[in-house]
């Protein structure tokens, strides 16, 4: 498998590594949206973690986990760097295409740029569900 | 730190192919050039030089497994033996004709090659039977497991003397020994075996024996079928006729080069393997040993014991195959990975074994050879180490499982 050099250099320095808590703290946090996607029988989980300023209504920070292939862990690394600094609303506009065609991934790897999009959506639905509630 | 660095990439995959070895090559190299004659030429110094060299090859290939020349058949590889071996055999002692079912039952492991797979998987279609044993959680296979299966209609077992993944070994005399009491035809797939265990295919049992030159430091496409020639003298229907060569059995103008390059290969193996053995065995426990030491959620997979000195399948729990490999690219090695995403094949070896899923995605199959040195291996543990830590950092799977998480709990959403 030949890998593009820009899923090359996100593996290397994979950006924004990391959680905002253990798994526990995070579910009490209402500024955080948490997405959990894929499955480890299928070869990759990933864990895309959300900040949101109350104030603003942006995401003011964002980590991520990844457990799978280079070009997963590519994926949601791009994933956390193009959620900062984003509304809610424009973050749900993010398309698996657009990680495609940035990391240039092959065929056989679109799954992961499906996934990461899927991991977008969720922990921006996670935080609205929060904030629903009170 | 460390003085000199091996020379990377650094090859550690050779249960998947060896070098030829310099002397092999060096053996083989008149009969491309000046010797080039054909075996069956009988009216010319041509042809009888090559028909010397192919004499004592098959010299060499028997004395290494203690057969009888008469019994060594060259073919074009282990593929090809076992082809020859499982579907010769098969055919030959059908209890029925082409065209009809229950022409016999064959008994086989789940975990062996696919090249024994396949051909059996073909006789299945032609209708014989065939039983498809699991192997023990630790990748071996007993004489008490063959005999549960056997039938009366059992006319032939196949099974494998050591794994290509894990190295295990299988109770093959014991297995051999059985059949004879049975009456049924016993053929092992013993390719990652022959050169690196003492064989002696009379006290062992064994009726057919596969084994190929690429494993053993000789060139690829040649190989040999043993086929026993006395209590049982074995008989084979060939898969490939036409000049009549080797007894029958194998029909084609022979592999004069190749066959001298495996004889050659035999004899250096015979001459090194209790050494090598004995080196690659110390090298084998030094790495598992650091590598258990280091990380959590590591398995051995295989016997501790029962298998191949020069060869490990480690599995490394949380983190995903493709990633470590990619992680290792400048170390040449096999990834058992249990659900690699370009294929999303498991690895069926694995299965069998019954590794579970949080270890089963990553397992490297390293394997030693010959030219394997101390420095390559001690480098490989480090980096392997530092690779699984990097992953470990970056995966979720780990985190949940520090936090006393059990992943098999969680509802994973399948996509
Ligand atoms: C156990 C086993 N059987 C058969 C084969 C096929 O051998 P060859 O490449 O000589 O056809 C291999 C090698 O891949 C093997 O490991």
């Amino acid at each position: 498998m030949a890998y593009s050099e820009k899923v090359i250099e996100h593996y290397e320095k994979p950006r924004n590594v990391g959680t905002f808590g253990t798994q526990k703290e995070i579910k009490e946090r209402t500024d955080i949206g948490v997405g959990l996607v894929g499955a480890p029988e299928c070869g990759d989980v990933m864990q895309l973690q959300i900040k949101v300023d109350d104030n603003t209504g942006r995401i003011e920070d964002a980590k991520f986990k990844c457990f799978g292939c280079g070009s997963a862990i590519a994926s949601s690394s791009l994933a956390t760097e193009w959620l900062k600094g984003k509304t809610l609303d424009e973050g749900m506009k993010i398309k698996n295409t657009e990680i495609v065609e940035e990391l240039s991934l092959p065929p056989v790897k679109i799954h992961c740029s499906v996934l990461a999009e899927d991991a977008i959506k969720s922990a921006i639905a996670d935080y609205k569900q929060k904030n629903s509630k009170n | 730190m460390r003085a000199e660095l091996p020379k990377l990439p650094m090859y550690l995959d050779y249960a998947a192919t060896t070098p030829c070895d310099p002397r092999v090559v060096e053996a083989m190299f008149p009969y491309f050039t000046e010797k080039f004659g054909n075996p069956g030429s009988r009216n010319h110094s041509f042809g009888w030089d090559a028909e010397e060299a192919v004499t004592k090859a098959r010299q060499q290939v028997a004395e290494l497994i203690g057969a009888d020349p008469k019994e060594i058949i060259f073919t074009s590889g282990s593929t090809e033996s076992n082809n020859l071996a499982i579907k010769g055999a098969a055919n030959m002692y059908a209890k029925k004709p082409t065209g009809h079912t229950q022409r016999g039952h064959i008994i086989s492991v789940i975990h062996e090659h696919k090249a024994v797979l396949d051909p059996c998987k073909r006789l299945e279609k032609e209708g014989f039977e065939v039983t498809l044993i699991d192997p023990q959680s630790d990748g071996t296979v007993t004489r008490e497991m063959i005999e549960a299966v056997i039938r009366d209609d059992t006319i032939l077992v196949t099974v494998m003397w050591a794994n290509n993944e894990i190295g295990t070994f299988n109770e093959v005399p014991e297995i051999g020994a059985l059949c004879h009491e049975r009456g049924i035809i016993f053929h092992t797939d013993a390719t990652q075996w022959v050169g690196k265990m003492p064989t002696n295919v009379k006290k062992d049992n064994v009726d057919l024996l596969s084994l190929s030159g690429h494993k053993m430091y000789g060139p690829k496409g040649i190989g040999a079928l043993y086929v026993r020639r006395r209590r049982p003298r074995v008989r084979l229907m060939a898969l490939q006729e036409g000049g009549g060569q080797e007894r029958g059995f194998r029909s084609g103008t022979s592999n004069v080069t190749g066959i001298v390059g495996l004889g050659k290969a035999c004899e250096l193996c015979a001459a090194d393997m209790d050494a090598q053995r004995q080196r690659l065995g110390a090298l084998r426990d030094k790495l598992e040993t650091k590598i258990t030491n280091a990380l959590d959620v590591v398995q051995v997979n295989g016997h501790p014991d029962k298998r191949l000195a020069h060869l490990t399948n480690i599995s490394f729990g949380f983190v995903e195959g493709e990633s470590l490999m990619m992680a290792l690219k400048e170390i040449a090695m096999s990834s058992g990975s249990a659900c690699t995403s370009a294929s999303l094949e498991p690895s069926y070896v694995l299965k069998a074994l019954g590794v579970g899923d949080d270890l089963a995605h990553s397992s490297l199959r390293i394997s030693m050879g010959r030219w394997t040195t101390e420095e390559e291996i001690d480098y490989a543990g480090d980096k392997i180490i530092e690779a699984v830590n990097k992953l470990r950092d970056l995966s979720p799977l780990y985190d949940m499982h520090n936090e006393g998480i059990d992943i098999t709990k969680i509802e994973w959403a399948a996509h």
